[in-house]
Order: C-alpha cells, then sequence, then structure tokens
C-alpha cells in the first residue's frame, strides 16, 4: 500500500448516489489533483457510511472527521482548508448530540463497538490490500495453517456466536453437524437474502466489506469439510451482487478461493446466487429450493440441513452477520469474543433503526446495550421533536414494544433483537395501520404451499381492512387472535408461525387502539379512512 | 420457432439456448438462466421457457410454475421503465402511499398497471431494503429515497419517452 | 430392520426405524386424516391438517406425515389443542373453497367433506374472499374446477413424477397460487394425455371426468335408437366398490343385469374385441418378424399411452402396433357387422362403452375413429364411475340384483381378453396365441407369470417355436418413457412390448372408482385373474364367435377389410409451441 497523508472516503451508499455522491469524488479527486495533492491525499470510495440522512457525506483521516450534506460546491472550500491548511470546515462537520458512525473501533462512542463493521467506511471495499492491511485474511490464515477444523469449531463454539438471521441458533454447533454429517459434497451457505424490512445491516457489510463474508466462508468450510459456497443474494441487491462478486473474482485471483488454499489442502470456491424477489427465500430450506432451482417454497424440518441440505448434502446455511463475525473470532480468540455482550448473547450485534428516528442507519453494539441507547443514542432518538409511541422489533415477524421497553436489554435473555431492524413510530402513527401494513407484507410473501398460512395471511389482511375501513366489532380482536395462534401453532415454516406475532404482542399494549378502531369506528391518529359502513365491506 | 438473423429483439432459439450454455445446463441453474433471459429480452416468453425447458430436461410447467413464483421474473412484457415502490412497514409509516399516489397521478395508472405507451410499468413491492431513506422508489436501476409527492413529477421527467419523430422512445 | 418404540395416545407400537410419527399412529389403529398425503410417495406436509403433538417439541405442532418417528417419542394425536388446530386449519381451507356439496361430483366421497365432518366443523370462523374460480372444460376427457382445489398437490405428483407428462403444477404464489396446467392454459391448450391419474390423485372435486351421462340418458330415451353397450375388462372388477362392496369384488354379471337395467337394448362386451384384437396384433406381430418390420413392436391399446407417444416419442410412431383399442374395434364392427346383421341402420345405432378410462372419451372423438359416414364408432364413453352414477340415477340396486349373461354375439369372450385389464395382460393373451399359432402345439400351461403383478417394468424371454421372444412390459408413464429412452439409444432388443397408460394397467385407469391405490390395484388385479381361470375358453383364437366373425365379415386377420376398420394411424403431436400446425412438427 502506498503511503499516503490522508484518506478521504466518499460515501457511495444508494442514498449518496442518489444524491449525487459520484459528482462529488469525482470533484474530489480533480480538485486534489488541481493542488497537486493527488500523490499525498487518496480519494476511496466506501459503500453507505450509515448516515442516510446525510448524505453526502465524507470523512477525512487521519483526523476522522465528517463532513455530511457536502455538495461539489463545498468541495474547493474543503480541500484548499482542510487539507492544505489543515483547519476544518466547521460548517459542514457532522456533530451536534448526534454520534457520530464514522468512526473505526477504536475511538467510536463507548455504546458502540465496530466489530463486524469495523472496516465499514475506513476501507475501499475494493480492494482486498486495503482489507489485508486491516488485518483482512489473517484469521484464514491462522485457521487453514495452525489450526484444526476441530479446533475452529471448538473456537467458534467456545466464542458463543450465535446465528444472527434471527433464530439465533448456536453456530458452532451448527458446524459440528455439518462436520460430522457424511455427504461426498458438503456446502457453505451465506444467507444474504436480506427481505425483512427495516434490515438492511447485511447489505452495508456485503457493499462496504465483502471480504470479511468470504473470509467467514473458507474458514466455515476449512471446519466441516465443505467444498462449494454459495452467497445467496436478494435480487433487489444489485450493488451487492457487483461488490460480492468483484470481491470473489480478487480472492480467487490471489489464491484464497480455489484449490489447495494456502497449502492447507482445503478446495474450496464460492459463487454468488442472485435471488430473484421472494422473501420466503430467507427461509432457509425455501433457499435451497430456490438454489436448486424451484419454486422457493419452504421444505420440512427435520431433516435439517445442516445434515440434509443443498442436493440433500450436508450444508451450512449462515446470515451474513454471523459469517462476517467467524474471522474476528479466530484471530482475537473466543475468550475475547465471549467477554462481549451478555451472558446467553456474546458479541455485538448490528441494528438498523429506521422508522421515526432521526438518523436512519446501521449501528452495531454488544449484545445488552438498551433499547434506548441504540433508538436516542444512535438513532437521534424521534425526528421532528415528536414523541416516541413503540418499536416494532427486527421487523413484521417481530414483537411490538412500547416505552415501558426502552431500558431493556437487547439480548437473548431479554429483548430479542430479530435480525436488528428498528421499526420505529412515533406519536402521531397508528398502530393498527402499521399491523396492516405488516399483514399484507405477509400476505404478499406468502408461499402459498401451505394451508395455514396460504389462507391466513389473506384472512388477516382482510380483517384489518374491514377494521380500518369501519366495519370492525369488537369480537374480531377474539377470532383474529385464534387465527394468529393457530397460524403459530400449524404453519410449515417461520413465515405463517411468525405472521402474526407482531399482532398479539400488539393488542395489549394498544388495547385501546384497536377498540377506538372496532367499536367507536374511529382511528385515533387519523390515519385510517374509517369511512365504509360494514355492509359495503364484509360481503 | 424460427430463428431470424436480423438485429430484432425477439429472443430467437439460438440465443436462448446460448443463454442456457452460459449458466450451465443442469436445473439449478433455471433462475440464473431465467435471470439472463429476462436481461436480454425484457421478460421471459412462454417461447423462451419451452426451450429452457427443452434444454434442461424438464417440463415447461415447471418453469413456468417457477418463474411466476418470484416477482423479479416476468412473464409478460413489462414497460419500458419499471417503477418499484415499496410498501413495507418503514417507508409505509414515511408515507409511501402519498408517493404512490403521486406516482398514480402522474402517470395515470395504478400498481400492477403499465402506461398505454408502454413507457412505464407501475407497480407496489415489498422491502427493497432502503429503509434508511424511507419511503423509497426505484426506476429501474435507480434508486430514489428519501421522497415527498412534489419530487415525483421530476423524477419521471427523466424517464419519459421522447416525443421525437423517431418513434424509437430514444 | 431395527425397531423403534413410540407411544402414541398412551398405546406402544413398535415401527421399522424411518417410519413416520402417521405410520406409527396406523400402526396403533389410529386414525389422523390426511389431505395432501400419498402413501408411497414424498411427503410435501402442506396441508397441515394431519398435526399431532410431540412431547417436548417446540411450541408448533407437527405434521404426522412427514415428522420422523423416533425411538422413545411420545405423541399425542387426540388432545383438545391438536383437535382445535386441525379445525382451525380445515376451517381456513373451507374459507377458500366453494362448498356446494350436494352439487359436487365428489359427494360422500370426498376427503374434505369426511374431515370436516369428523372434525365437527359446523360454521366458519375466517369467511373471506375466495379466489376466483377456473372452470375448464375444454377437454374432452378431464374437467377442472379450481374453486373446489385445496392446493395438496396430490394431482402434481402424479402428473410430473408417476406419469411424466408434465401438465399440471403450481403456479403463482401467496393465496393466488393455482394448480394449472402449463402457462395456466387451458387443458386442451397444455399437452395433456386424458390419463385421469390426477382424478384418482385428487381428494376432493377439483378433477373430474367430462360426463356423458346425460347424452346416454338422451339415447336411451330416444325410441328411435337401438342402445348398445360395451363393457371393457376392468370395470366388472371395480364397479362393485362404487356400491360398497370390497375392492376387487367379482360383479361381472350383475354388471350386465345393472346395465340392463338401466335400459340398454344389448350389453355386450369390449372382451370380444379384446380377443380380435390378439388376433390382429399377433398377426400384425408375426409379419413384422418375418418380414423385418420395425420392432419391437408396441401395444396399442391405450389411448392415454397413444397421446404420450405422439407427443414425446413421435419417431417411434412406426413401431406403434397399428390395432385400434379393442374399444374402438368394438365401435367399428357395432356400426358395420352388428348393424347389418341386425338390419338396423348404423345411424340408428347409439354405442356406448363402460370404460375404465378418461383417455377413451378423447379417443372415440378422433376423427380417425369413424368407419361409416363420419359417424362416431363410439358414440359415448361412461368411466367406471359414471356408469355406476347412472345405476343409481335409475334406482338400481346393485348389490341385490340376480347374475345375467351378455348378450350375444359381442359378448362372447376368452380368459385372455379379461385379462386386457391387468398390465402384462395384453402380452400374456398374445403369448397364448402366438405360440399356438407358431408352433402349432397346445400351451401346457397359459399362465405367464413372468409379466404377471405391479413392478412398473417386467421383462421375459419366451421360447416359440425357435423363436428367443424378449418381451417387456411397463405401466404408468414413467415406466413406459424409461423404455423409450432405452430404445432412442439403441439399447433395446425386445421384440415385443406391452405399454399400459396407468400403474397397474386398467385397473388402476382413470376412470374407476376412487380410491384407486396399490392395495385396491392389487385386489382388483387378483380378480381378473381370477376371473380368467373361471373361464372355459382362455385362449383368443379359441373364442367361437371370433371365428364366426372372420367367416362372415372379415376374412382373415389382418385382410384388406380387418384393415379399413380395424386398424389406424398416428399423427405426431407438437409438444411446444402447440399451436404450431402439426405438419411443422420436426422429429427429433
Ligand atoms: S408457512 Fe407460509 S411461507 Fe411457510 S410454507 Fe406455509 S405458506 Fe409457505
Ligand atoms: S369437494 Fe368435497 S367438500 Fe368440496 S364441495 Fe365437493 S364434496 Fe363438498
Ligand atoms: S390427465 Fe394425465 S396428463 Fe392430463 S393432467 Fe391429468 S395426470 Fe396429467
Ligand atoms: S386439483 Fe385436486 S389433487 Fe390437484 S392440488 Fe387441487 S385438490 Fe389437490
Ligand atoms: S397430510 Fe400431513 S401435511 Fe398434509
Amino acid at each position: 500500500m502506498a503511503f499516503y497523508r490522508a484518506h478521504i472516503l466518499v460515501d457511495t451508499g444508494t442514498a449518496a448516489v442518489l444524491k449525487g455522491a459520484n459528482a462529488l469524488r469525482t470533484a474530489l479527486v480533480d480538485e486534489i489533483k488541481r493542488k497537486g495533492l493527488d500523490k499525498e491525499i487518496k480519494v476511496v470510495e466506501t459503500g453507505a457510511l450509515g448516515l442516510a440522512g446525510a448524505v453526502p457525506a465524507i470523512v477525512v483521516y487521519p483526523e476522522g472527521v465528517t463532513y455530511a450534506n457536502v455538495t461539489v460546491d463545498d468541495v474547493a472550500e474543503i480541500v484548499e482548508e482542510h487539507l492544505l491548511k489543515g483547519r476544518q470546515v466547521s460548517r459542514l462537520v457532522y456533530k451536534g448530540d448526534t454520534p457520530s458512525v464514522i468512526k473505526s473501533a477504536e475511538n467510536c462512542r463507548s455504546a458502540e463497538m465496530r466489530v463486524v463493521l469495523k472496516n465499514i467506511g475506513v476501507i475501499d471495499p475494493t480492494s482486498i490490500d486495503e482489507y489485508i492491511a486491516m488485518g483482512g485474511y489473517e484469521a484464514t490464515a491462522k485457521a487453514l495453517t495452525t489450526m484444526s477444523p476441530q479446533e475452529v469449531i471448538a473456537e467458534i463454539k467456545a466464542s458463543g456466536l450465535t446465528g444472527r438471521g434471527g433464530a439465533g441458533f448456536p453456530t458452532g454447533l451448527k458446524w459440528d453437524f455439518t462436520a460430522k454429517a457424511d455427504g461426498d459434497q458438503k456446502y457453505i451457505i451465506c444467507n444474504a437474502d436480506e427481505g425483512e424490512p427495516g434490515n438492511f445491516k447485511d447489505r452495508l457489510i456485503m457493499e462496504g466489506d465483502p471480504h470479511q463474508i468470504i473470509e467467514g466462508m473458507i474458514i466455515a468450510a476449512y471446519a466441516v469439510g465443505a467444498q462449494k459456497g454459495y452467497i445467496y443474494i436478494r435480487g433487489e441487491y444489485q450493488q451487492s451482487v457487483a461488490n460480492t462478486e468483484r470481491a470473489l473474482d480478487v480472492a480467487r485471483e490471489m489464491g484464497l478461493l480455489g484449490s489447495d488454499i494456502m497449502g492447507s489442502g482445503l478446495s474450496f470456491d464460492i459463487e454468488v446466487f442472485k435471488g430473484a424477489g421472494a422473501y420466503i427465500c430467507g427461509e432457509e430450506t425455501a433457499l435451497l429450493a430456490s438454489l436448486e432451482g424451484q419454486r422457493g417454497e419452504s421444505r420440512m424440518k427435520p431433516p435439517f440441513p445442516p445434515t440434509h441440505g443443498l442436493f440433500g448434502m450436508p450444508t451450512v446455511i449462515n446470515n451474513v452477520e454471523t459469517l462476517a463475525n467467524v474471522p474476528h473470532i479466530i484471530v482475537n480468540g473466543a475468550d475475547w469474543y465471549s467477554n462481549i455482550g451478555t451472558q446467553k448473547s456474546k458479541g455485538t450485534k448490528i441494528f438498523s433503526p429506521c422508522g421515526d428516528v432521526q438518523y436512519p442507519g446501521v449501528y452495531e453494539v454488544p449484545f445488552g446495550s438498551t433499547l434506548r441507547e441504540v433508538i436516542f443514542g444512535m438513532a437521534g432518538g424521534i425526528k421532528s421533536g415528536k414523541k416516541f409511541k413503540a418499536v416494532l422489533m427486527g421487523g413484521p415477524s417481530g414483537v411490538l414494544v412500547g416505552e415501558e421497553a426502552l431500558d431493556r436489554s437487547l439480548c437473548s435473555e431479554d429483548l430479542n433483537p430479530g435480525a436488528g431492524a428498528l421499526i420505529v413510530l412515533d406519536e402521531t402513527k397508528c398502530v393498527v395501520d402499521l399491523i396492516k401494513n405488516c399483514a399484507q407484507f405477509f400476505a404478499h410473501e406468502s408461499c402459498g404451499q401451505c394451508t395455514p398460512c396460504r389462507e391466513g395471511t389473506k384472512r388477516m389482511v382482510e380483517f384489518f381492512n374491514w377494521w380500518t375501513a369501519g366495519a370492525g366489532s369488537e369480537q374480531d380482536l377474539k377470532l383474529l387472535d385464534q387465527l394468529a395462534t393457530t397460524m403459530a401453532l400449524t404453519s410449515k415454516c417461520g413465515l405463517g408461525q411468525f405472521a402474526g406475532v407482531a399482532f398479539k404482542s400488539s393488542i395489549p399494549l394498544f388495547e385501546e387502539e384497536y377498540l377506538a378502531h372496532l367499536v367507536d369506528k374511529r382511528c385515533p391518529a387519523g390515519i385510517c379512512e374509517m369511512d365504509k359502513v360494514e355492509e359495503e365491506v364484509r360481503v | 420457432m424460427k430463428s431470424c438473423n436480423s438485429d430484432c429483439c425477439v429472443p430467437c432459439e439460438a440465443d436462448i439456448v446460448a443463454i442456457v450454455d452460459k449458466c450451465g445446463r443442469t436445473e439449478c441453474n433455471l433462475i440464473p438462466i431465467l435471470h439472463e433471459l429476462q436481461r436480454s429480452f425484457g421478460y421471459i416468453s412462454d417461447e423462451a421457457m419451452e426451450t429452457v425447458a427443452a434444454e434442461l430436461g424438464i417440463t415447461v410447467s415447471q418453469v413456468h410454475g417457477t418463474a411466476t413464483f418470484y416477482t423479479l421474473l416476468y412473464t409478460r412484457p413489462q414497460g419500458k421503465n419499471i417503477i418499484k415502490i415499496c410498501d413495507s412497514p418503514p417507508c409505509h409509516l414515511q408515507g409511501s402511499k402519498a408517493i404512490q399516489a403521486a406516482i398514480t397521478k402522474a402517470l395515470g395508472i395504478e400498481p400492477g398497471e403499465t402506461t398505454l405507451d408502454g413507457n412505464f410499468t407501475f407497480e407496489v413491492v415489498s422491502c427493497m431494503g432502503l429503509c434508511g431513506v424511507a419511503p423509497a422508489i426505484m426506476v429501474n436501476d435507480d434508486v430514489y429515497g428519501n421522497l415527498t409527492a412534489e419530487a415525483i413529477p421530476e423524477i419521471l421527467d427523466k424517464y419519459a419517452a421522447c416525443s421525437c419523430c423517431c418513434g424509437e422512445g430514444c | 430392520m431395527d425397531n423403534i418404540n413410540v407411544s402414541i395416545d398412551g398405546i406402544q407400537v413398535s415401527i421399522p426405524k424411518g417410519s413416520t410419527v402417521l405410520d406409527a399412529a396406523r400402526a396403533a389403529g389410529i386414525y389422523i386424516p390426511t389431505l395432501c398425503h400419498m402413501d408411497g410417495h414424498k411427503p410435501l406436509g402442506a396441508c397441515r391438517v394431519c398435526l399431532v403433538e410431540i412431547e417436548g417439541g417446540r411450541g408448533a405442532l407437527q405434521a404426522s406425515c412427514s415428522f420422523p418417528a423416533a425411538d422413545g417419542m411420545v405423541v399425542r394425536t387426540n388432545s383438545r389443542r391438536v383437535h382445535n388446530a386441525r379445525k382451525a386449519v380445515v376451517e381456513l381451507m373451507l374459507s377458500a373453497h366453494r362448498q356446494d356439496c350436494n352439487a359436487c361430483n365428489r359427494t360422500l366421497n370426498c376427503e374434505l367433506q369426511d374431515i370436516a365432518k369428523r372434525l365437527g366443523i359446523r360454521e366458519n370462523r375466517f369467511e373471506g374472499e375466495m379466489p376466483p374460480r377456473i372452470m375448464d372444460t375444454s377437454s374432452p376427457s378431464i374437467v377442472r374446477d379450481s374453486s373446489k382445489c385445496i392446493l395438496c398437490r396430490r394431482c402434481v405428483e402424479v402428473c410430473q413424477n408417476v406419469q411424466t407428462v408434465g401438465t399440471l403444477f403450481a403456479v403463482d404464489r401467496g393465496f393466488d397460487t393455482v394448480i394449472a396446467p402449463t402457462a395456466k392454459k387451458e387443458l386442451t391448450e397444455a399437452v395433456c394425455v386424458a390419463c385421469g391419474q390426477c382424478v384418482l390423485a385428487c381428494p376432493v372435486g377439483a378433477l373430474y371426468e367430462k360426463s356423458h351421462i346425460d347424452r346416454v340418458w338422451e339415447a336411451i330415451d330416444d325410441p328411435d335408437k337401438h342402445v348398445i353397450v360395451q363393457t371393457a375388462p376392468a370395470v366388472r372388477v371395480a364397479i362393485g366398490e362404487e356400491f360398497g362392496l370390497p375392492a376387487g369384488s367379482r360383479v361381472t354379471k350383475k354388471m350386465v343385469a345393472g346395465l340392463r337395467r338401466i335400459g340398454f337394448d344389448k350389453v355386450f362386451d369390449t372382451d370380444f374385441t379384446a380377443d380380435l384384437t390378439i388376433l390382429e396384433e399377433g398377426t400384425e406381430f408375426l409379419g413384422r418378424l418375418k418380414n423385418n418390420g420395425t420392432l419391437p413392436m408396441l401395444t396399442s391399446c391405450s389411448p392415454g399411452w397413444i397421446n404420450f407417444i405422439e407427443y414425446f416419442y413421435p419417431e417411434l410412431l412406426p413401431n406403434l402396433s397399428t390395432c385400434k383399442s379393442p374399444q374402438q374395434m368394438f365401435g367399428a364392427l357395432a356400426k358395420t357387422y352388428y348393424a347389418e346383421k341386425m338390419g338396423v341402420k348404423p345411424e340408428d345405432i347409439y354405442s356406448v362403452s363402460i370404460m375404465p378410462c378418461t383417455a377413451k372419451k378423447l379417443e372415440a372423438g378422433r376423427e380417425e375413429m369413424s368407419v361409416v359416414n363420419g359417424l362416431h364408432d363410439v358414440d359415448a364413453v361412461l368411466t367406471t364411475r359414471e356408469a355406476a352414477q347412472m345405476m343409481r340415477e335409475a334406482g338400481v340396486d346393485f348389490v341385490n340384483l340376480p347374475d345375467e349373461p351378455f348378450d350375444e354375439p359381442l359378448g362372447i369372450a376368452t380368459g385372455a381378453a379379461v385379462i386386457f385389464g391387468a398390465t402384462g395382460g395384453v402380452m400374456e393373451a398374445a403369448l397364448r396365441t402366438v405360440y399356438e399359432v407358431v408352433t402349432g402345439e397346445t400351451l401346457e400351461n397359459v399362465n405367464f407369470e413372468a409379466v404377471r403383478g405391479l413392478e412398473g417394468v417386467k421383462e421375459a424371454v419366451v421360447k416359440i417355436g425357435d423363436i428367443e421372444a424378449k418381451v417387456a412390459v411397463a405401466s404408468g408413464l414413467s415406466n413406459a418413457r424409461k423404455l423409450m429412452d432405452l430404445i432412442m439409444e439403441g439399447k433395446a432388443d425386445y421384440h415385443f412390448i406391452e405399454i399400459m397408460c396407468c400403474p397397474g394397467g386398467c385397473l388402476g385407469g382413470g376412470g374407476q372408482p376412487i380410491p384407486t391405490n396399490d392395495e385396491v390395484r392389487k385386489a382388483r388385479m387378483e380378480a381378473i385373474y381370477a376371473e380368467d381361470e373361471g373361464l372355459p375358453i382362455r385362449k383368443s383364437h379359441e373364442n367361437p364367435a371370433i371365428r364366426t366373425l372372420y367367416e362372415e365379415f372379415l376374412g382373415e386377420p389382418n385382410s384388406h377389410k380387418a384393415h379399413q376398420l380395424l386398424h389406424t394411424h398416428y399423427t405426431p403431436k407438437a409438444l411446444w409451441p402447440t399451436d404450431v400446425p402439426l405438419d411443422e412438427v420436426k422429429t427429433k
């Protein structure tokens, strides 16, 4: 790596690009060249910095100063003042009591702890050199050359790492099942079909630091004896596909993928598989069906994928964030990792607060942080000075919690964080409207294979349509509760089983709001139309 | 199916076979093949599915059933530009309905419809992972976030069909 | 094999390792409702009516049809929790189901109706919008009514994997999911061989045969029409099931009596022309052997199979015997030989057949199946189920009917003809005749066991004089496909192959009583061979009525007249795109 006295990171995440980040980058490069600084200062594109509310944004290192809402017109000033004269352009500095998310692990706010996200915004995701300079592929080298596969599994087990996709199954145990299963061919699959509304953390990792995932997969392959890997990325994430594919190409060129990796005897390669638009493919057996070229319909469990997975062979399926944790555990050791977090939830968790917060974005905190810390500390609290009302934990398949939960800690012992989405509602929002929207989501995404989910998600939407049109009755609440219970008990896969959870969790908290709709035919928030009479809607 | 040698945009059997060969001749490559067909021809026609089925040795109904399962795959021609609006909770809470209404007003079509001139198809989709910039839409591969209803006409203008004489919508 | 012990509702059972919880419950004599499950097929776990509670399991209930039983497992199938859950699932199913049981062709023999009754469903808590109804009446054989479909996908499994035709598949997703022919076309626009195996698989009234009942009543009511009926070999061992008799009840003579009660003027037997088929086909086979004709010769009496080969192996059409099926031979003779003999004008004869088959309806409607003035040789085809329905409509007390014989002369037949109803039967009948014709010796043992049984593909080598005839028999189109692929690859050195479209042969045909499963097939098969044993004459060439027919009318087997009336030709069909004119179809 050539030596530069300063790096400028330009956020070229989706949000930034649409606000002119590309033009900004070009202007910066030109200006730096014009001033003759191009040997000293390097302009680097990064994925989204997690600063969606304030883009285009840049960060100048080594100071780590973030400038927000930068335009092409500001470029000359920044170059002149900051880069030549060393004076920060204070009017553009991202400041206030909002936490800066653009900080590397060492100097981030006490509450935020960047392990998986440590390189995001720091390195150029297209450069494997920068990744390596930050300690990348050290874990691979360590695992493949100094550890036995059993030791790797033992290390992961000891770390307490659990799946980050929402289910929280112990990763080491999963690997162990696959390692011990018979099969001529074994597979490692990275589940990057991030479809749960409100989640966009995997996207950030893939766009900002894809090598981490590749490394995690190589180590997993070594541990279980797999020959082939797939990264199943949802079709909507074009940038993620591009960045990941580019990273794979480079890794392959450098011999990090292919045969006899690092002389360890491990032969392993990875392919990106682009999803085609189906939330259900985030369910692991549906994902397998999709990978096999079929309708993404979930399959019977047991048998489970670790022993009977892709093409019936033993298969490890891990979420992006889970795999991204692996290299850090290998390098720093299980002890270091298991010291982070709580008794049962080890390590860090990435959250993506969105909705009515001031700074929607992606934040990594140790398990056990409180909901308040993330929503108010990092995401800046409720925007436009409104009051907090509730938060949907993990997305539509999660539970709704209110004010009383703000000081609960985010971990499996207390408030389960799900995949990490935090969909925040301010006081002006209608809970019935939100849950209706969740129901619509599930009805749209149900694979349609099993009866309770196919018909149940549809009926659920119908109930809500009646209610928000003013055609509900008090007794409906009980019926829908029974329906939700049925779906939870009888559906074939998680989609149907969880489709009614948000509704159920919302009743005790907001029963009055439901009753206002059902009995008084009135939407307290004034959002639902409530303008039809019973006969028109319910036939 | 006849094959043609002109530069027409209708998939010829040879083109389809080439795509199958590129992606690999096994059932598990069905989805990559369908993606690729759509990229080349805009949608996946019945004829293309028939050829793919024959090449992969699976039934046409299976190919069709698979294609219709996924929302990103189209088995019918679509407008030149596809507008996708997310109406999952994060966008919904930030007012996606108003954006949807603005698009309908600007184009005169409801979600699921295509404009008469074939320039736009408009659809409501599930979360696209743009929750950080909700409400968001995508027009083809371009993302527009933090939208207001007022911003819609300007955005759509960029994709308007040209009114010059060529009739090609250049 | 290792056994495991499972406790079901407190009953201990010992079952082989690898069994499901459903298997365990059945072993314990406990009924668990199922809908998407089909014995012998991979479980899908879609309908969710077979739920049970597994002790120590996580909250959700488990689908017993697919949940593996494990040693020491404690299962409850009858708790309130299980009952309520099943009930709610069925209510949900019914919420999207057009429940007009009284107008439904499966009423009283409907798995859904039965389960709803057992669960005590009286009202539905979850009523709502129904999916749009698709009524597809385009096919001459099969009717599809999506409003009855519960998406169990049993038809898909059968159509894709048992028959490998691949017509039916799930389309779209979620609440919009429908089971439909390729690309949501109508059945006639898609490739469907009309076998009706999907009908047998369907637990409800979503798939059924195109009914000919009304037109037959009309003909019977018409005083100017001479209405005759022929009954296929496999019908007589199955129709009793429609009236509550056990599978495999031999009710040939009650059936004849029942048909007379309905009002048919003459009740004949397709077996007569089955014997005729043996003479024509046997002669054709020997001719091919002698003159280096196209071999292996393939039998041609199964119309679903004819459709299949026309679609999928058009290049093998020259291998097909040119003989019409017994149904069509009968039809041709009815309007010629019989008409002449009776002095009735062919147009006044209304010829009905009772068939175990849905494809026969399509066959009877084929253009080439007309020997007199563009009249259909067979005017109406009733499935076994429809024939029983007509008897019910006529108030026939089937079980207590007296035994009555067929009418003559077209009712005289041999045991060789009866076994046409079972897979391997045509082959066996042919061998009985060919052996004696070629060698001039009398067969000691007429039973060719090697070609009997329910296996999909059977092979045998039979010494006939100095010929070592290598024969094969397949039933079910996936098995037919295996043999055809071998021929295409040049790896088949058979002389003669019998193919039946439906698994087990006609006794398992798509027009047979429901249920038709392996157990039922076996019982019917035993009955067929028992019928054969019970007949005085068991070789087709010894049928006196056939001899008379040749003497009086046809001359000799494969004569010019025989060719005109009893043989046919085939047309390659376009697999895709189906709208291309047939003459443009290229053969591989
Ligand atoms: S629960 Fe829903 S998504 Fe899962 S199998 Fe059933 S219908 Fe499909
Ligand atoms: S399919 Fe069964 S339940 Fe449905 S209407 Fe027919 S008889 Fe009744
Ligand atoms: S009749 Fe036979 S070929 Fe046609 S749809 Fe049914 S099973 Fe398939
Ligand atoms: S048509 Fe019948 S067999 Fe096929 S899915 Fe529907 S209910 Fe099941
Ligand atoms: S019979 Fe078990 S789920 Fe249908």
